[in-house]
């Protein structure tokens, strides 16, 4: 066990130090997510209707977790990137834990969305995001964007060593994001929707963390989104991990 | 030579590795004795990467016994990893960290302290001229610099059995020698070496053991002389200028050294065994200026692995690589 936790953050230190060397991967990864916030704040938000909460303060829930599941993009590349280069091989040559080369990719790929959110909260600030939550509230929306980063991770960890190679990753690694952050509370308010796809919106994981995060961030009634977001958070890896440890050999054997 | 399983660094027996349809390995012997290098020669796609994962653990073969170091590889591979070192055919350092870093970090996940790993990685940059790179990324390397650093990576904590895919494989001459320096070194230092490659004299300078695979099996196996002993004496080259006169080349020569050659057309090339030796050559040169031939080329040299190759499978290394090509 103490060798799993040596070996995780020496594979933490490594992808940090890469990461740190290819500061691009940071930027390009929180320029979108601002991108975003400028357009559904002035092209979009102007059309939706979010009641009495102003559109700004209800899109950066919504930003914020897309954010954070947009990151699993990264370790999907990350993985594959180092499956091809053979560096995998090597790891597994060694008497280390092969755990501990997914789960340091996923540390990086959680300290990148944590830079990310930062921005994001700055952005969204100067364009009139005005959280009211308590310090109490908004640290816990902070630990819930932490937990959804590292479950989802998982997904995009078992979508990279699936795939396997970097041009399948990034030509479809990222198709099952859009329907899941898009059908969902994320940008518009699921009620506006079509009854048939209000089914699948109100119940999906990703509009609970995005519920979740949004009524912390503004004063609401949280306990239920919070309790859901978790459990499905725990459902996720609990999935997720397993498959990807599996897709992680079996990579490793063809590649 | 008979070796008591004790001595054997690797044994492999029978061992045979598919990939769906493709039998990559179908039924492998080896033994490497302690302390030696054994050479394993093939051309592409024979199967010399696949033999080297199933014996450095990374893959489970389909069928066959293995061991390493006297540990059984498919029970106990956690165990057989700690006595290893893999070199593989790509140079597997993480290009976007420094020399020093990326020593420090394979001995960290070797189980060593930070300052200890860090002054082995220091050592190891000394050792290999690389003190002036250490803090470089590896990027920046050239092909011989990284490839190195992938060896000294390989045996940051000293392996009793390393494993080289293809160590010089797109390397220049320099840094070949290099490498096959830094390799004997190893080998003095009581390390065993199973090394693969495609060049022939690479086998000859660096093995003590030589053997030959092609499509997943075991053709010739041997010491350098042995194999060489195989097939007689030494090797006429004769290259024309017209193509058109290739056929007829290929008569005289067949005629006078007695044997049947080897055409290379695209080189316009003849080669064939000539036991008689340079005494014989005036013979040859006579027929050929006889038959009207134009020469551009002759050469009598003593047989090479290639010509090994040749012999046991009747086809060059380099048809067997435009075959795996194709
Ligand atoms: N992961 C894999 N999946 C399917 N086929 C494979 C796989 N790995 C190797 N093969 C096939 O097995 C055969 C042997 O390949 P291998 O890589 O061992 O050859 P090699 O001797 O190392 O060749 P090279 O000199 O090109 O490195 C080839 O036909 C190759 O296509
Ligand atoms: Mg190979």
């Amino acid at each position: 066990m103490n060798r799993f936790f040596a070996d995780t953050s020496v594979m933490a230190w490594r992808n940090l130090r890469r990461t740190l060397r290819l500061p691009e991967m940071v930027v390009f990864a929180t320029i979108q997510p601002v991108m975003f916030v400028v357009l559904f704040r002035y092209v979009f938000g102007g059309a939706i209707d979010t009641g009495s909460t102003s559109y700004v303060n209800f899109l950066m829930a919504g930003i914020f977790v897309q954010t954070v599941a947009f990151g699993s993009f990264g370790t999907a590349l990350g993985l594959v990137d180092d499956l091809q280069r053979g560096v995998v091989d090597r790891f597994r040559s060694l008497p280390m834990n092969h755990g501990a080369v997914v789960l340091g990719r996923i540390i990086n790929d959680i300290s990148i969305n944590l830079i990310s959110i930062i921005v994001m909260v700055i952005v969204g600030v100067i364009v009139g995001f005005r959280p009211t939550g308590s310090p109490l509230e908004l640290l816990l929306g902070f630990g819930i964007l932490v937990l959804v980063s590292f479950s989802f991770s998982w997904i995009g960890a078992t979508i990279g060593l699936s795939l396997r190679t970097v041009e399948a990753v990034n030509s479809g690694g990222f198709l099952w994001m859009f329907p899941l952050t898009f059908v969902s509370s994320a940008f518009v308010p699921v009620d506006s929707m079509p009854g048939w796809l209000q089914g699948f919106a109100e119940y999906q994981p990703f509009t609970r963390m995005v519920d979740a995060v949004r009524a912390l961030s503004l004063n609401q009634p949280a306990a239920d989104h919070v309790i859901a977001s978790v459990l499905w958070c725990l459902a996720i890896i609990a999935v997720f991990l397993p498959i990807s440890m599996r897709q992680f050999r079996r990579a490793a054997l063809r590649a | 030579m008979e070796h008591s399983r004790a001595e054997l660094a690797v044994r492999a027996r029978g061992v045979e590795m598919a990939f769906g349809e493709t039998r990559a390995l179908r039924g492998i012997d080896l033994d490497v004795p302690t302390g030696t290098v054994l050479g394993l020669l093939g051309p592409n796609g024979a199967g010399k990467t696949t033999a080297v994962r199933v014996l450095s653990t990374l893959l489970r073969p389909t069928a066959g016994e293995v061991e390493v170091a006297g540990i059984d590889v498919l029970r106990e591979p956690a165990k057989v990893r700690e006595r290893i070192g893999l070199i593989g055919q790509a140079a597997a350092v993480d290009e976007m960290l420094t020399g020093l870093e990326n020593l420090t970090m394979f001995g960290r996940l070797h189980g060593m302290r930070k300052a200890a790993a860090k002054g082995r990685a220091r050592e190891l940059l000394t050792r290999f001229d690389l003190d002036d790179a250490a803090d470089r990324i590896a990027k920046e390397y050239s092909g011989g610099m990284r490839r190195r650093l992938d060896i000294a990576a390989g045996i940051v904590v000293r392996p009793s059995v390393l494993f080289l895919d293809e160590p010089t494989t797109g390397l220049d001459p320099s840094s070949r020698l290099a490498v096959w320096e830094i390799v004997r070194e190893l080998v003095a230092d009581g390390t065993t070496v199973l090394l693969t490659t495609q060049y022939l004299d690479e086998a000859d300078q660096l093995a003590n053991d030589i053997v030959v695979i092609d499509h997943g099996t075991v053709i010739a196996h041997g010491t350098s002389d042995e194999l060489k002993g195989q097939v007689g004496g030494g090797r006429v080259t004769i290259t024309v200028e017209h193509a058109a006169q290739l056929d007829l080349l290929t008569g005289v020569v067949r005629a006078v050294a007695g044997a049947e050659p080897v055409v290379t057309a695209g080189e316009l090339r003849v080669t064939a065994p000539f036991e008689g030796g340079a005494r014989h050559l005036p013979e040859l040169v006579r027929a050929i200026d006889d038959a009207g031939i134009t020469l551009a080329g002759l050469e009598l040299r003593p047989p090479t692995l290639d010509d090994v190759f040749v012999h046991l499978t009747g086809r060059s290394t380099e048809d067997a690589d435009q075959e795996q090509g194709a």
